[in-house]
């Protein structure tokens, strides 16, 4: 069978592992037909930042382990990643490969290990296809501030694609790997994903280690996938959670049982909608429109939908950026110029420090810094960091009384489609403004999933003045902790409305 | 109120050398980033929103047995390797004191 660009739309892991088994293609057909993509289609999207020279390596011995294991008729025993190609987020490190972060701090950094997750992942015969762009250290929401150039929206290249893992959402959105891995500290594989039309899934803090990940805000980020389908990424999330030793933030907890999982007729899911959380103002019409009419498919799909009393969340962007800043300062710490990364020469060691730091880190990443330096400052700690973190505490409660009424709170994921470049760039406080259904999930801990309920034109269009109508949107759906499974149940159900 | 004098001393303490242009862009940027930020302050008080109930409490300490060390020296090189300057197993720095 010939892997036409068309076929790649169409394809699913699973259709690709079942087509893999029965020989209509080769792990190595199916790796050509996305570097072909990619050489068609990267120049202008800007998605990876490195194609592996060895992609053609991989994909030949996950052909080999096929043939071995139906020789001996063993194919069962094959892992459904097998001969999968994924595209993996720039701050994931894959022992012996360059990893920036979309630094110039990293320019040539080689990760010296791998991270849990790339191990897991190697263990069942993922090819690896490059790694993608983001926002440098994963600070931002546009992929605008990486220090290689901007990544483009696959349904329209005047537009931003979200981020920070914007260049792993746009390489599954724009067919240029079958999925990825993105990295999450307050919504960065959610909001790209409503951008690019693609299921980003938040898993809960602590189901996933972050050994080999850089951390950005420890206390928030988390590891999880962005793929075309719910099935897709739940299959991903499957392959790479679980207790690390290496990761003390993960957790090692018996499984949920089966039984506890079933819903249907006996058992509705409820879903839970914050009313006066989305009645702030400030949110597109057409986003809120598009959850409206979504709500209302479920209800008709069997759903129960209930408002839901969190009055706390009116706070969590604040509390959010709080925290954010305090971790920031303190994790980019770590960058001095002399263990790994860039080194500039002074004139004393402190001038090392400075004019390393001050050249080699991006303008994001320096504000950051600065504004965690002052919160944290004598005098400022209470009103700052501290206050923040009882804030953060009442918000998680909010979260686990809505839980005691339902098994859902669902949201949009942000307040608009994807906007045209450098519509936010000089104003910042803009453009945290936009993360603002995505933040208190990570601030609560809890799973989060972007599951798109307009998939947007599956050609490449340009900026057509105030129409959005062949731009992605997307429903925020969150469950309690540990309960990614509520996750996948509903987003299959999502997606079976939309069809 | 931000004041320029607290932009450098942030900019020392942060260990970043900034441009002036920088400076005086920060200056602005971090005034309305905090004004929007210090909203927080409006938020209730702990005290009166737990209603008594003790916060944080799924958070927990977890320790290891200070057992199984990596092999010494096992990943000596690979970590040096990645250092801008190195002299035999050292990261080279300069001296910090005066004579």
């Amino acid at each position: 069978m010939k892997l036409t660009a068309e076929k790649l739309k169409d394809l699913t892991i699973r259709s690709a592992h079942e087509a893999l088994m029965k020989g209509d293609f080769t792990a190595v057909e199916l790796a050509e037909a996305y570097l072909a993509e990619i050489e068609k289609k990267n120049p202008e999207l800007n998605a990876y930042l490195e194609v592996f020279a060895d992609v053609i390596d991989q994909a030949k011995e996950a052909d080999r382990k096929i043939a071995e294991a139906k020789k001996e008729g063993k194919e069962s025993e094959l892992d459904i990643l097998i001969g999968i190609p994924m595209a993996i987020k720039d701050n994931i490190l894959i022992k012996g490969r360059i990893a920036s972060s979309a630094s110039k701090m990293l320019e040539n950094y080689t990760a010296t290990y791998s991270a849990t997750v790339i191990e897991k992942l190697k263990a069942k015969g993922v090819v690896f296809l490059g790694r993608t762009n983001m926002d440098e250290f994963a600070m931002g929401g546009s992929t605008e501030n990486s220090a290689y150039g901007i990544t483009k929206n696959p349904h329209d290249p005047t537009c931003v694609p979200g981020g920070s893992s914007g260049g792993s959402a746009t390489a599954v959105g724009g067919n240029m790997c079958l999925a990825a891995l993105g990295s999450d500290t307050g919504g960065s594989i959610r909001q790209p994903s409503a951008f690019c039309g693609t299921v980003g899934l938040k898993p809960t803090y602590g189901s996933v280690s972050r050994y080999g990940v850089m951390a950005m805000a420890s206390s928030l980020d988390q590891i999880g996938p962005i793929a075309k389908t719910v099935e897709d990424a739940e299959i991903i999330y499957d392959a790479i959670r679980g207790f690390d030793r290496y990761d003390s933030t993960s957790y090692d907890l018996p499984e949920i049982p089966a039984s506890a999982k079933s819903f249907g007729e006996a058992r509705k899911i409820k879903i839970g909608v914050p009313e006066s959380f989305l009645n702030q103002g400030g949110i597109d019409e057409v986003v809120l429109k598009n959850f409206r009419e979504t709500l209302a498919k479920l209800e008709k799909a069997g759903c129960e939908i209930k408002t839901v009393e969190m009055p706390n969340l009116h706070y969590s962007l604040a509390t959010y950026y709080i925290t954010v800043f305090s971790e920031v300062s303190a994790n980019m710490a770590r960058f001095d110029g002399v263990r790994y990364g860039s080194h500039l020469e002074g004139k004393d060691l402190l001038e090392d420090y400075m004019k390393t730091r001050g050249e080699k880190l991006g303008r994001e990443v320096r504000r950051r810094i600065m504004l965690g330096t002052y919160v944290l400052s004598a005098g400022y700690y209470d009103a700052y960091y501290n206050k923040a973190t009882q804030v953060r505490e009442l918000i998680r409660r909010d979260y686990a009384k809505a839980f005691d009424e339902v098994d859902i709170v669902a949201t949009p994921v942000a307040p608009s489609s994807a906007y045209p470049i450098g519509k936010n760039t000089n104003d910042p406080l803009q453009m945290y403004l936009e993360d603002i259904f995505t933040v208190p999930i990570n601030m609560a801990g809890v799973p989060g999933m972007a599951v798109p309920t307009r998939l947007g034109s599956s050609e490449l269009r340009r900026g057509e003045a105030g129409n959005t109508d062949h731009l992605p949107l997307s429903i925020q759906i969150v469950a309690p902790w540990r309960r990614d499974d509520i996750l996948f149940t509903l987003g299959k159900i999502i997606e079976s409305c939309r069809a | 109120m931000l004041e320029r004098k607290d932009i450098d001393n942030l900019a020392n303490l942060a260990r970043i050398a900034l441009s002036e242009e920088e400076k005086d862009k920060l200056q602005k940027d971090m005034e309305s980033i905090l004004g929007y930020i210090g909203e927080l302050q409006k938020a209730p008080s702990f005290a009166e929103a737990s209603e008594g109930k003790p916060g944080n409490h799924y958070l927990r300490n977890v320790m290891r047995e200070d057992v199984e060390p990596f092999e010494a020296g096992a990943n000596t090189e690979s970590i040096l390797s990645q250092a801008p300057k190195r002299r035999g197993d050292y990261f080279v720095v300069k001296k910090i004191l005066d004579n």
